[in-house]
C-alpha cells in the first residue's frame, strides 16, 4: 500500500494515496464540514459531486481554496482546514445557500435534524446579508414522500440514491443555474414517477426538502375517539433505532420501554409486527417448499427461485421494472398486511367489534409501508386492513408529544395473542434476516428433523449481495440474499438471464434491511449505527426462548381455530395477494 | 402530457441511431443530438426510447435535455422565424423586431403558434451583418427589417 504524509491542522497524517483531504482529516479526528458529501462506508455509498462548496480548506502553496471533499492529498501537503480565509469563505458559502432558503425553521418537519440548520450554528451564521430573488416550485405530495424543492440544496443526495444505489431512476436534477431542482422525469409528480416509496431519498436529504407524509395527527384523533378501539403492532426494526431518538446508544434494545410508550399513549391493545412475521414464515415457509418438492418432482412449470415479498418498496420496484417477473415472488403477504387481516377479521370478531370500529397502527422503519396499506386490495368495503403507518421518527415524536420519559419507562409486555413472537421474526428487521427465519422452519418441516443449530451466520453480513448453500439434510438449497434495490436488480437480470441457480431469494429494499429503512432515525452516514442496529436484533434473537416461527404457540391456535393450516383457502384469502403490472403508462399519460 | 404516437419508421431509425452509438450511456448528448435532427424536437416519448435503449432513466434523459438550451421539447413550427441578436444586428435594433414578432404571433421566445405555423428562436450572428438587422424564416433570409415590415413577413406565410 502506497501512503502519502501530509500535516492537516498542524497533525502529521499518514494515509493511503488517493485519499481525500476530507477522508484524511477524519483519521486524526478533524471533521471538515460538508452539506453534500455523504458516504455509507461499509455499503460502497459515496456521493461526492464537490457542489456546495463549504468543505473549502487552505492548502499551503496553492492559489486558490481546495474542496476538501475532491481534493487528494499529496506528499507534503500542508492544510490548514480553520484559517481565516478558508472560514470567511465557508460561512459566505452557506450565507449564499441560506439567501435562497425560506427561513421556516420553526415550522420545519426537519427541524431539529436538519443538516443545513445545525451548519448554520456550527458555523455562526446570525444574519444573511445577501438578498435577492428567492426561487419557488409546487410542493409535491404523494402517499408516502413529499418534495419540498424551496428548501433544496442541490447536493445530489437523494439523486445518488434512487439512481446508482437503488437503480430506481426516478428522480434527477433538471434544467439549470438558478431554476434547477431535483424532479422526476418532465417534473410529473413523485406519484405518477418510478418511485418506489424506498424513502432512501429522505433517509440522505440534509434539509427538509424530501420528508414523510406524516399520520400522526389521523393516530392522535383515532386514539381520543372512545368508539374505536385502537390496536397497534411494531415492526422488528423498529425496536433497534427508536433509542436512538432518546440519546440512547445505536443498538439499544427499547422494545419493553417502546411497549410502555404506546399504552401510555393510549393504544387499546399493543401487538407486535413479529406476529405477523411468524405467520408469513408459516406462509412463505410453506410455499416455498411447495414449489421445490414441485421442481424435485419434475414440474416444469414451478417458478424458481422463489423471491421473499415482505417489502414493500421491492415489490413497488418489480412491479414497475419487472412486471414480467411478477409471477416469481412469494404471493404472501408483508407482516403488516397480514397482521392487517388477522386483526380486523379474527382478533375483531373474538372480541365483538366491528372491524369498522378497529383503527389498525402500525409503526415501521419504513416510508413505502405508507403507500402500501393505502393499496386498494388491502381493503374490505373500502376500509384500509391497516390506517395509518408511521415510522419510526414519527413515533418517537408522538412520544416527545405525550410528554412521556421515554428513558425511565420501565419494560412492558406485549399483548397477547398477537403479540407474542419468535426470535426467526425479530431478525426480519435485517438483511438476510428473513430468509434463515424461513430456513430455520422450512429445514424441520422438509426434514421432519430437530434443527439443532438454528444461527445461520453464512446468510448474515453487509455484503450487497451475497449467497450460501445449506443443507437441508441432503437437499443443498442455494440461497441468495440482496439489499439494496441496486443489488436486486444484479439478482433479477441474471434470472431473466436465466442464469440463476438459486432456489430463494430474499430482497430488501433498503441498505442494511428494514434497520436502514426510509422511516428510521436519521443515521447521517454513520454505517456503524446500521451495523449496531442489526447487531442488537441478532441480540433480541438470541435471547428468545422460542426461535423457530412454527412453535410459537399463538400462531398454531391462530392456524387451529381460525385459518386451518398453511396455504388453505382461508389462508389465501387473508394472508396472500397478486401483483399487478405498473409499467406501462409510468412516464407518459394517455 | 398529452401522448403523440411516433412513426414506427422513425422509431426504428431513433433505434439505430443509439445502436450506432452501440448504446452507451456516455453518449446520451450525441444521441440526443441525432435524435432532435430526426424529430425537428425531443418529445417525452423520443426521450423514453433514448432511455430504454441506453439501458438509463428517463429522469436523467430529461435532466439533459433540460440541461441544454440547445434541446427543445416544442416542436418547431412549419415556417420557423430565427431573430439574429449577434452584436450588429442588435445595435441596429433587432430586439424590437423580435418583440413585435412575439407582439404578433402571440408566443414567447422558444415557442410555437397552437396552429404549428410559426416557432420563434433566438440566434447570434448568420453572417450577413451587412443587412443588420436579418431575420430568418425556414432557409430565407430577410435584411434590414424594421418593426413595421414583421407584419408583411408574417402575412407572406399566412396565404
Amino acid at each position: 500500500m502506497e501512503t502519502v504524509k501530509l500535516t492537516i491542522d498542524g497533525k502529521a497524517v499518514e494515509v493511503e494515496k488517493n485519499t481525500t483531504i476530507l477522508n484524511a482529516a477524519k483519521t486524526v479526528g478533524i471533521d471538515i464540514p460538508t452539506l453534500c458529501y455523504f458516504q455509507l462506508h461499509d455499503m460502497n455509498i459515496e456521493n461526492r459531486p464537490g457542489g456546495c462548496r463549504i468543505c473549502v480548506v487552505e492548502v499551503a502553496g496553492r492559489r486558490n481554496l481546495a474542496p476538501a471533499c475532491s481534493t487528494n492529498v499529496t506528499e507534503g501537503m500542508v492544510v490548514n482546514t480553520h484559517s481565516i480565509r478558508a472560514l470567511n469563505a465557508r460561512r459566505t458559502v452557506l450565507e449564499l445557500i441560506l439567501s435562497d432558503h425560506p427561513a421556516e425553521c420553526l415550522t420545519c418537519a426537519k427541524s431539529g435534524d436538519c443538516e443545513l440548520q445545525t451548519m448554520a450554528q456550527q458555523l455562526g451564521v446570525r444574519e444573511i446579508p445577501f438578498q435577492g430573488e428567492i426561487s419557488t416550485y409546487r410542493k409535491d405530495t404523494s402517499p408516502a414522500i413529499i418534495r419540498d424543492v424551496d428548501k433544496c440544496i442541490m447536493c445530489r443526495r437523494c439523486e445518488m440514491m434512487c439512481n446508482e444505489v437503488q437503480t430506481v431512476g426516478a428522480l434527477s436534477a433538471v434544467n439549470r443555474g438558478f431554476t434547477a431542482v431535483v424532479a422526476p422525469a418532465f417534473e410529473m409528480n413523485l406519484e405518477k414517477s418510478t418511485c418506489t416509496y424506498c424513502g432512501q431519498c429522505v433517509s440522505v436529504c440534509p434539509t427538509g426538502a424530501l420528508t414523510e407524509v406524516d399520520h400522526s395527527r389521523n393516530v392522535i384523533n383515532a386514539l381520543a375517539d372512545p368508539k374505536k378501539t385502537v390496536v397497534v403492532q411494531t415492526a422488528p426494526a423498529v425496536r433497534a433505532a427508536l433509542g436512538e431518538e432518546f440519546g440512547l446508544e445505536p443498538g439499544t434494545l427499547v422494545t419493553g420501554k417502546m411497549v410502555s410508550a404506546l399504552r401510555q399513549l393510549g393504544f387499546d391493545y399493543v401487538f407486535d409486527t413479529d406476529f405477523a412475521a411468524d405467520l408469513t414464515i408459516m406462509e412463505e415457509g410453506s410455499e416455498l417448499l411447495d414449489r421445490l418438492t414441485r421442481y424435485l418432482k419434475g414440474d416444469k412449470e414451478v417458478k424458481l427461485p422463489i423471491l421473499t415479498s415482505c417489502c414493500p418498496g421491492w415489490v413497488n420496484f418489480f412491479e414497475q421494472q419487472f412486471p414480467d417477473m411478477r409471477e416469481i415472488p412469494s404471493t404472501a403477504k408483508s407482516p403488516q398486511q397480514m397482521f392487517g387481516p388477522v386483526a380486523k377479521e379474527y382478533f375483531a370478531k373474538k372480541l365483538g367489534v366491528d372491524r369498522k370500529n378497529m383503527v389498525v397502527v402500525s409503526i415501521m422503519p419504513c416510508l413505502a409501508k405508507k403507500y402500501e396499506c393505502q393499496r386498494e386490495e388491502f381493503k374490505v368495503d373500502g376500509d384500509p386492513d391497516v390506517n395509518f403507518s408511521l415510522s419510526t421518527r414519527e413515533l418517537a415524536k408522538l412520544i416527545k408529544l405525550a410528554n412521556i420519559d421515554f428513558n425511565s419507562l420501565p419494560d412492558g409486555d406485549f399483548d397477547n395473542p398477537l403479540g407474542e413472537s419468535t426470535g426467526a421474526a425479530v431478525i426480519f428487521g435485517t438483511t438476510g434476516g428473513v430468509i434463515e427465519a424461513a430456513c430455520r422452519t422450512a429445514y424441520e418441516i422438509y426434514t421432519g428433523k430437530k434443527l439443532d443449530k438454528v444461527d445461520f451466520k453464512e446468510l448474515r453480513g453487509l455484503e450487497n449481495v451475497r449467497h450460501a448453500t445449506i443443507d437441508f439434510d441432503g437437499l443443498p438449497i442455494n440461497i441468495g440474499i440482496a439489499h439494496g434495490l441496486g443489488n436486486a436488480r444484479k439478482l433479477l437480470e441474471d434470472i431473466r438471464a436465466g442464469k440463476s441457480n438459486f432456489h430463494a431469494i430474499e430482497i430488501m429494499a433498503c441498505p442494511g434491511g428494514c434497520i436502514g429503512g426510509g422511516g428510521q432515525p436519521f443515521h447521517h452516514g454513520h454505517s456503524e449505527i446500521l451495523k449496531s442496529r442489526a447487531a442488537a436484533l441478532y441480540r433480541e434473537d438470541e435471547g428468545k426462548a422460542i426461535r423457530k416461527s412454527h412453535e410459537n404457540p399463538f400462531i398454531i391456535e391462530l392456524y387451529k381455530e381460525f385459518l386451518g393450516k398453511p396455504l388453505s383457502e382461508k389462508s389465501h384469502h387473508l394472508l396472500h395477494t397478486k401483483y399487478f403490472d405498473r409499467s406501462a403508462g409510468v412516464f407518459v399519460e394517455e | 402530457m398529452a401522448k403523440i404516437k411516433l412513426p414506427e419508421n422513425k422509431i426504428q431509425e431513433l433505434k439505430d441511431v443509439c445502436k450506432s452509438f452501440n448504446n452507451e450511456k456516455g453518449e446520451l448528448i450525441n444521441v440526443l443530438h441525432k435524435a432532435q435532427g430526426i424529430f425537428g424536437y425531443l418529445p417525452a416519448e423520443v426521450q423514453e426510447v433514448v432511455a430504454n435503449e441506453l439501458n438509463i432513466s428517463v429522469a436523467q434523459v430529461y435532466g439533459v435535455v433540460t440541461f441544454y438550451s440547445f434541446f427543445t421539447m416544442i416542436p418547431k413550427g412549419e415556417h420557423p422565424i430565427s431573430i439574429c441578436l449577434g452584436t450588429a444586428c442588435y445595435v441596429r435594433g433587432s430586439e424590437k423586431v423580435l418583440d413585435e414578432f412575439k407582439k404578433e404571433l402571440k408566443i414567447q421566445v422558444g415557442e410555437t403558434t397552437p396552429d404549428g405555423k410559426f416557432s420563434i428562436s433566438c440566434l447570434r450572428c448568420v453572417g450577413a451583418c451587412g443587412l443588420a438587422p436579418v431575420v430568418m424564416v425556414g432557409e430565407k433570409v430577410y435584411g434590414r427589417v424594421s418593426p413595421e415590415s414583421v407584419k408583411d413577413i408574417i402575412a407572406e406565410y399566412n396565404s
